[in-house]
C-alpha cells in the first residue's frame, strides 16, 4: 500500500491555523531564522539544485526563475505568489491558506530573501473568501512577532506583505494578466517577453510563484536540496499534491512523491471508483488538460513522462469518470469554461471559443458524424493555438487533441 | 460606515483598486457598485471614471446592477456540471422561484453561474455571498432556504 509523503501539506491538521504559537512549538519560523543567516545566492544554488520545478500548472524550474530574478537590474523588486486558483478540479493552495496559511508566508519571506525583494503580494481570488481571512489573519500575527516586517531576526532584511485579491477571473492565473490585475488594471496579458522575473510588476524584476511551490521552500532549506532531489523521480523530483474529483470513492486531496501512477491515485488513495463501476476516463490539469483513458492508468506521473503519452500534470488536478459518463459532454463543458474566460482582447480566441462551442452544438442538435465534428473542433482549435496572444486561447488544443488520441470512436 | 471612510482605509494607489472595489460591494446591501461609487473610487485614486468603469466591467464578481441580500453561485464548471447537470438550478428554482441571472423581486435573491469555486471534492458546490455550501441536492437546497427565510 503506498504512503502519502507530506511537504506542501506537512503541517495540515497538526496545528490550529488561527493560533501562530501552537505553529511555532512545531518548529515553525525556523526555516526562515535559519535561511537569513545564508547567503542569499546559496540558497538559490541550494533551490537550483534541488531541481524543484513550478507547481503552478507549467512547471519552470524554480531555482533559475530565483537566479533570473537577481540578475536583473531595478531599484525594488517584488515577489507575487499567485493564488488565483481557478483551474477546474484543483483546490490544493487552498487547503493550504486555510489550513497553514505561516507555511506559505516562510516560503515567500525565503524566497524574498533569496533575490533582495522588499515587498511582496498574494494575490487571492475573490471567492476564495476563508483564505483571504485565514491568510489576513496569519500575517497579522506574523508582523506582531517580527517574522514580516522590519529587521526580521535581526538580520537587517526587510519584507511587507499585502494580500490582494482578484475578482473573478481565471486568465488572472495567467502570471502576466496576474501583474495589470494586481495594478488595478483589466486583466489583459502582456505579450512576453520581457518576462516578469525582467520587467514584471510596475516594470521591476518579479518573482511569482505559485502556493504550493512557496510550500517546498521551507523543507529544502531545512533538509537540503540532495534529499530533495531524492525524492520523486530524476526529472520531476519532489512531491505533488494531486486534486482528485469526481467518480471515486474518497475525493480529495493527496501528496505524494512525483513518479506515483495513475492507477495508484485512484486506487489506492482515492479508494477507487464509486459504486462499483469501471473506470472510464480522467481529465488531468484540469480544463487546459488531458483526458485520458485506462492506457495511462500505469503511467509515473511526471512532467515529462506524461508528455509522452500525450498527456499533461499540469496543476495536479485528476477529475475522475465512470463507465456512462460521457467524454463529449464533458468536453462541451469545457469548452464553455473558455468561452467564458476568454477577455476578447485577441481575436482568434475571442471568435474561436465561441465557435467551438457552436460546432459542440450544432453537433449535439443534428446528430452530425462525431468524426467529423472532432477534426473541426481539432481544426479550429489549432488556428487558435497558432495565432492565440496568450496561453488561454492556446489551451483548448489541448482537451481536443486527447479526445483524438484517446476517445475518437467514443466522442 | 459611510463610503468615504471605506475607501480612506486603503492608500490611494491604483493597486488597492479591487480591494476597495469588493469593500464597497460587500458593505452594500444589495451587493453592487453605483455610478456614485465608480465615481467616488476614481476621484480618490486621481483617476477617470471611465477607467474605472472599464475595470469593473471586467471582472465577474463585480455588478453595476442591484442584486439581492443574498448572491447565489452556482457552479457550472465541469466537474460539478458532470454531477449534477442543471439540477442545483432546477431546485433553487423551486425554493426563491428565479433562474440564472435572475434577482427577485424583494431584491432578497440573486443568481448567477459561477466556475469553478475549488471544492469539486464535494461537488456539486454553490456559494452564497461568501459561505461555500457543498455536496448538495434538493434536500438540502431546500433546508438552506428555509435556515435564510427564517432568518429574514
Ligand atoms: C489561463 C491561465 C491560468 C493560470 N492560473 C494559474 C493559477 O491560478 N495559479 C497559478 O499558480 N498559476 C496559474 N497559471 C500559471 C502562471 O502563469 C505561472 O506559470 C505560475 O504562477 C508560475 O508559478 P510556478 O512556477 O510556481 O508554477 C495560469 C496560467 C494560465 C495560462
Ligand atoms: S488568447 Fe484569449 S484570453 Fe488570451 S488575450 Fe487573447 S482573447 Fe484574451
Ligand atoms: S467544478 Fe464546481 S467546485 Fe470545482
Amino acid at each position: 500500500m503506498i504512503k502519502e509523503k507530506r511537504i506542501a501539506l506537512r503541517n495540515i491538521g497538526n496545528y490550529n491555523p488561527g493560533s501562530i504559537d501552537e505553529y511555532l512549538k512545531l518548529g515553525g519560523y525556523k526555516n526562515v531564522e535559519r535561511a537569513l543567516k545564508i547567503n542569499p545566492d546559496e540558497i538559490i544554488e541550494t533551490i537550483i539544485k534541488s531541481n524543484l520545478r513550478g507547481r503552478g500548472g507549467a512547471g519552470f524550474p524554480t531555482g533559475l526563475k530565483l537566479k533570473f530574478t537577481t540578475q536583473a537590474f531595478g531599484d525594488q523588486k517584488y515577489v507575487i505568489c499567485n493564488a488565483d486558483e481557478g483551474e477546474p478540479g484543483t483546490f490544493k493552495d487552498r487547503i493550504i491558506m486555510e489550513m497553514d496559511p505561516h507555511l506559505l508566508i516562510e516560503g515567500m519571506i525565503i524566497s524574498a530573501y533569496s533575490i533582495g525583494a522588499s515587498k511582496a503580494f498574494i494575490y487571492i481570488r475573490g471567492e476564495y473568501t476563508e483564505s483571504i481571512d485565514s491568510m489576513k489573519f496569519a500575517l497579522n500575527q506574523a508582523s506582531e512577532k517580527g517574522f514580516v516586517g522590519d529587521n526580521i531576526f535581526n538580520s537587517g532584511f526587510s519584507l511587507d506583505i499585502e494580500i490582494k485579491l482578484g475578482a473573478g477571473s481565471y486568465l488572472c492565473g495567467e502570471e502576466l494578466a496576474l501583474l495589470e490585475s494586481l495594478e488595478g488594471k483589466r486583466g489583459y496579458p502582456r505579450i512576453k517577453p520581457p518576462f516578469p522575473a525582467e520587467k514584471g510588476l510596475l516594470g521591476m524584476p518579479t518573482l511569482i510563484n505559485n502556493v504550493e511551490t512557496f510550500a517546498h521552500i521551507p523543507y529544502i532549506i531545512e533538509k537540503g536540496a540532495d534529499h530533495y532531489k531524492s525524492l520523486g523521480t530524476e526529472k520531476s523530483s519532489g512531491t505533488k499534491i494531486f486534486t482528485i474529483s469526481g467518480d471515486v470513492k474518497r475525493p480529495g486531496y493527496y501528496e505524494t512523491e512525483m513518479g506515483v501512477t495513475l492507477r495508484q491515485l485512484i486506487y489506492e488513495f482515492a479508494g477507487g471508483i464509486k459504486d462499483n463501476k469501471k473506470f472510464y476516463a480522467a481529465i488531468l490539469g484540469g480544463a487546459a488538460g488531458t483526458f485520458v483513458d485506462e492506457s495511462v492508468l500505469d503511467t509515473s506521473m511526471g512532467y515529462e513522462t506524461l508528455k509522452d503519452k500525450g498527456a499533461v500534470l499540469g496543476s495536479g488536478a485528476i477529475m475522475v469518470m465512470s463507465e456512462g459518463r460521457s467524454v463529449f459532454d464533458m468536453t462541451h463543458s469545457i469548452l464553455k469554461f473558455f468561452m467564458h474566460e476568454s477577455c476578447g482582447k485577441c481575436v482568434p480566441c475571442r471568435i474561436g471559443t465561441v465557435q467551438l462551442l457552436q460546432i459542440m452544438d450544432e453537433a449535439k442538435n443534428n446528430n452530425k458524424d462525431k468524426k467529423e465534428i472532432l477534426n473541426k473542433l481539432l481544426n479550429e482549435s489549432e488556428y487558435m493555438a497558432a495565432t492565440s496572444l496568450c496561453p488561454l486561447g492556446q489551451s483548448p488544443i489541448l482537451p481536443i487533441k486527447s479526445i483524438k488520441q484517446f476517445f475518437e470512436n467514443q466522442f | 460606515m459611510d463610503k468615504n471612510s471605506i475607501i480612506s482605509k486603503f492608500k490611494p494607489d491604483n493597486d488597492n483598486l479591487l480591494n476597495i472595489l469588493h469593500e464597497l460591494q460587500n458593505t452594500n446591501p444589495n451587493n453592487y457598485l453605483s455610478t456614485d461609487d465608480l465615481k467616488l473610487v476614481a476621484k480618490y485614486l486621481n483617476t477617470t471614471y471611465s477607467s474605472v468603469y472599464g475595470v469593473v466591467k471586467y471582472y465577474s464578481m463585480f455588478s453595476l446592477k442591484p442584486r439581492g441580500k443574498y448572491v447565489i453561485r452556482v457552479c457550472k464548471s465541469p466537474l460539478c456540471h458532470m454531477i449534477d447537470g442543471n439540477g442545483l438550478i432546477e431546485h433553487i428554482k423551486q425554493n426563491i422561484g428565479i433562474g440564472l441571472g435572475e434577482t427577485t423581486n424583494d431584491h432578497v435573491f440573486s443568481v448567477e453561474a459561477s466556475e469553478c469555486i475549488g471544492h469539486c471534492d464535494e461537488a456539486p458546490v454553490i456559494m452564497i455571498n461568501d459561505k461555500v455550501y457543498k455536496g448538495l441536492d434538493s434536500e438540502k437546497i431546500k433546508e438552506i432556504f428555509q435556515g435564510i427565510k427564517s432568518n429574514q
